[in-house]
């Protein structure tokens, strides 16, 4: 199932992260060639990297239905690890081995692991690094040429970095989570969003490109430093530099644009359809109004120049709405589109699975999972025009590479590998008591 | 020189949007040669808010000098043949080309990927657009609402009684820039080993679509379960966000959380209570309305930066909720040094978001400020292509550069 051409066939990575930003990133490696290997202990249970919870009854995931909670068919089965959609829309193209880094044994497989892998990946809280022995220093002297990021939430120096904290966390402290919600309603109303998540994540996996190319030319590995809060900071820099340079604190404006009039989320024919409307530029907004069908209303004074309509937008976005609340938003969408106007229809997940334009280039594809079936999912992200690339392999269900791992790349002899089985190392499910 | 990752490669600019000037500018940060390659009216982006001290000006945006500096820049009017031609010397000297017009615009003006594998053949040219270079809409138009919108993430975001909410300014324009940058690295590393060019196809909506932002994993659940995520009905307030005395502290509401906050607020001996004594007990609401009883008036009395040190010295996963205000004052970002300072000319000088991450193999520098409008023409038209001075004062007076 191969693909030798991608390129990083030959580039091995260890993947020691959890939750969701350092697994996106060895996603992005992975899906491009890279052997990445995840160390999965048995002897606990990882918060959110295979799911919730080790053992999940059908009864109470059916009782709490939620994207998170659903397995195929909402049946976790006695090995809800193996279905658990959080961990496997990233684990597709990786290998899973167990190994328990904290208990006795752990440290020696894991020396072995270092002479075999170009590039480590971790993203805990710097003092449970140091509890299970990851450090540069100690790749660096078994080999000169290693490369590894560590991306804790607040740095690896610095007054927090002890500090716990997850996505939605460096959400608010970056300044965005102020940047977006209702103008109307206070900071304690917010989602749940997580984006510096893939924010982490592809920058980390950007830096691993980097310090490749930079070993290639000089054979030197390096470590890398991720703050993810410095990180996601770089995302919102323009309302940043306007706090620096001009003293101005920027909140949120709801659906509304600095710049843009109208801009908005307009409701559609049917319940819960909605519409987005972009204009940036004097002949888009025209076009809106020939598409409109010109009402009388559009030639008003109030309306007649980007700044009185700037002044007016409550009744502007009440006028656009009285129209577009009569239509369907995908006509909306597709009318306004081949009149030049920038408009984009709010589409669910199921939309989205459905939408032309990611199915007119083969966005999903169907991957076999052994034991958790054929399902269709999101494929790769970026195209490469001399290099065609598809998902490879299924997620790994744990232990999946065991012997693989143990015995052909660390040459574990098989009764070797048969002690580290009794000694809770190996094994293809969680120990019996955890939870 | 200050030896750094991406010393030995070469780029050129030629985008009009912000993901292309992302995608370069953390190249040029780690050291790739950069040229921003500007119509001769200056670059879009010098019109962005904010400006320096809000005085607008070519030069003064504050935004377009963030995401520019550490490169050179160049006027060239490519849609002229004379500067077609000019252009296509500036493709030999390049490893990388980024854009960001529509898909159909280079071709037309003789200026695509394969023109440009002819003259070199390693060439990788990094087209970021909306919708792909394929497919029904990949002439459609787009802004950063309307790719929330297409992508599902605008649809589970806000309260399900109200509309959808778009996120924070420019996220995923930004993101759709260091992902542009991630695979044009990945096409190099090919080009490098297989003596090939590539034509990266970065599809904007797709990168949100397969985006770890939840987007991925809701989608799978939908093929997975049926199950269509919808947004949140939380009118009382989201139940993990509190007030404090001067902003707002986050605090992940997780099964750890009673006992670990009974700790912070210094009451643990309460745990021995009926209603907090058992996991059962602490999994009814009764209990959750009691505990948030006590965190109320702990929280309103207390500095959100003082809350959060007790919340985390009890290991509670948190965080404040932040405006650029508090953000820039965070001790944090001031002790890890976050904001440096660019000077662009002696007394002009600001401060600037610094690294997204650190390369100890050759660290983050700030090697120049951004260029001014066609700053380096005679450097590069001179010295890079070899033009004479009446050949270069000729070109600008038929306005090619």
């Amino acid at each position: 199932m191969g693909n030798s051409k991608l390129p990083l066939n030959g580039v091995r990575v260890l993947d020691i992260t959890l939750v969701w930003a350092g697994p996106y990133a060895t996603q992005m490696l992975a899906d491009w060639g890279a052997e990445v290997i995840r160390l999965e202990p048995i002897d606990h249970f990882q918060p959110m990297a295979r799911g919730q919870r080790a053992r999940v009854s059908k009864a109470e995931i059916t009782a709490d239905a939620d994207w998170h909670n659903a397995y195929p068919d909402w049946d976790p089965t006695d090995m809800p690890w193996n279905r658990t959609p959080s961990f496997n829309v990233h684990a597709r193209n990786k290998k899973s081995m167990t190994l328990n880094l904290g208990a006795p044994g752990g440290q020696e497989v894991f020396q072995r692991l270092f002479h075999v892998a170009d590039v480590l990946i971790e993203n805990n809280v710097p003092t449970t690094a140091d509890k299970l022995g990851i450090s540069y220093e100690r790749a660096r002297k078994i080999n000169p040429g290693f490369i590894m990021v560590r991306m804790p939430g607040f740095g690896l120096q610095g007054p927090y970095r002890t500090y716990r904290t997850l996505g939605s966390h460096i959400d608010g402290v970056s300044g965005h989570a102020s940047l977006r919600g209702y103008p109307d309603l206070g900071l304690e109303f917010q989602t749940d969003i997580f984006y510096s998540d893939a924010a982490g994540g592809i920058n980390c996996a950007l830096a691993v490109l980097m310090a490749l190319r930079y070993r290639q030319r000089t054979g030197k590995g390096q470590m890398i430093e991720l703050a993810q809060v410095e990180n996601f900071t770089s995302y919102i820099s323009d309302v940043n530099m306007d706090r620096l340079a001009n003293g101005r604190v920027q909140r949120t404006l709801g659906n509304r644009h600095r710049t843009m009039v109208p801009h908005g989320c307009y409701p559609c024919a049917g319940e819960d359809e909605w519409v987005v409307i972009a204009i940036e530029r004097e002949e888009q907004w025209d076009a809106l109004c020939e598409a409109m069908g010109s009402p009388c209303w559009t030639i008003e004074r109030k309306f007649a120049s980007y700044l009185s309509r700037y002044d007016h937008q409550d009744e502007l976005d009440a006028l656009i709405s009285d129209w577009t609340r009569t239509l369907n938003k995908r006509e909306i969408m597709c009318t306004l589109q081949e009149a030049g106007v920038p408009s984009g229809q709010v589409s669910n997940h199921a939309e989205v699975s459905h939408d032309p334009q990611l199915r007119g280039r083969n966005f999903f594809q169907w991957v076999d999972m052994p034991g958790t079936g054929k399902h269709q999912y999101p494929s790769i992200i970026g195209r490469l025009s001399e290099t065609p690339n598809a998902i490879r392999t299924p997620p790994p269900r744990l232990g999946e590479h065991n012997e693989y791992v143990y015995k052909g790349l660390l040459g574990y002899t098989d009764a070797e590998y048969r002690a580290l089985e009794d000694m809770g190392h190996i094994g293809n499910a969680y120990h019996a008591l955890v939870e | 020189m200050h030896d750094q990752a991406l010393s030995d490669l070469r780029v050129l600019d030629i985008s009009r949007r912000i993901p292309g000037h992302v995608c370069t500018k953390l190249l040029a940060d780690f050291g790739a040669d950069v040229i921003l390659v500007e119509p001769p009216t200056g670059d879009p982006t010098r019109s962005s808010n904010p400006f320096i001290n809000d005085i607008p000006s070519v030069e003064n945006s504050g935004y377009f000098r963030y995401l520019n500096n550490n490169k050179r820049g160049i006027t060239l009017d490519f849609e002229t043949r004379a500067g077609a031609r000019l252009f296509m010397e500036l493709v030999e000297w390049a490893d990388l080309v980024v854009e960001t017009f529509s898909p159909s615009i280079l071709p037309s003006l003789g200026l695509g990927y394969e023109s440009m594998k002819k003259r070199n053949p390693k060439i990788v040219l990094t087209s970021v657009t909306n919708f792909g270079q394929s497919g029904p809409y990949s002439e459609y138009q787009a802004s950063e609402a309307i790719y929330y919108a297409m992508s599902g993430l605008m649809y589970v975001t806000g309260l399900d009684s109200r509309e959808p909410v778009k996120l924070g300014p420019n996220v995923i324009q930004f993101h759709a820039g260091i992902m542009s940058a991630l695979h044009s690295m990945i096409a190099l590393r090919g080009t490098v080993s297989r003596d090939i060019g590539e034509h990266v196809d970065e599809s904007i909506q797709e990168l949100q679509a397969g985006s770890i932002d939840r987007t991925s994993a809701m989608l799978l659940a939908y093929q997975y379960a049926g199950f269509v995520t919808r947004r949140e009905n939380f009118e009382g307030g989201g139940g993990s966000v509190h007030q404090c005395k001067d902003g707002y502290l986050n605090m992940f509401p997780d099964a750890t959380m009673i006992p670990k906050g009974l700790n912070m607020l210094g009451m643990s001996e309460l745990m021995e209570e009926p209603l907090f004594a058992t996991m059962e007990a602490r999994s009814m609401p009764e209990s959750h309305e009691y505990f948030d009883a006590l965190l109320e008036p702990w929280l309103l009395e207390r500095p959100v930066t003082e809350a959060f040190a007790a919340a985390q010295e009890s290991r509670i996963l948190s965080g404040p909720v932040y405006n650029s205000a508090l953000l820039t004052a965070d001790p944090n970002f001031r002790a890890r040094a976050y904001w440096p300072t660019v000077e662009r000319t002696p007394g002009d000088m600001t401060r600037i978001p610094g690294k997204s991450f650190q390369m100890y193999g050759g660290l983050w520098t700030m090697r120049r400020p951004a260029p001014t409008l066609g700053q380096h023409n005679a450097e590069i038209y001179g010295g890079l292509i070899g033009f004479s001075q009446e050949e270069l004062s000729f070109l600008k007076q038929t306005g090619v550069v």
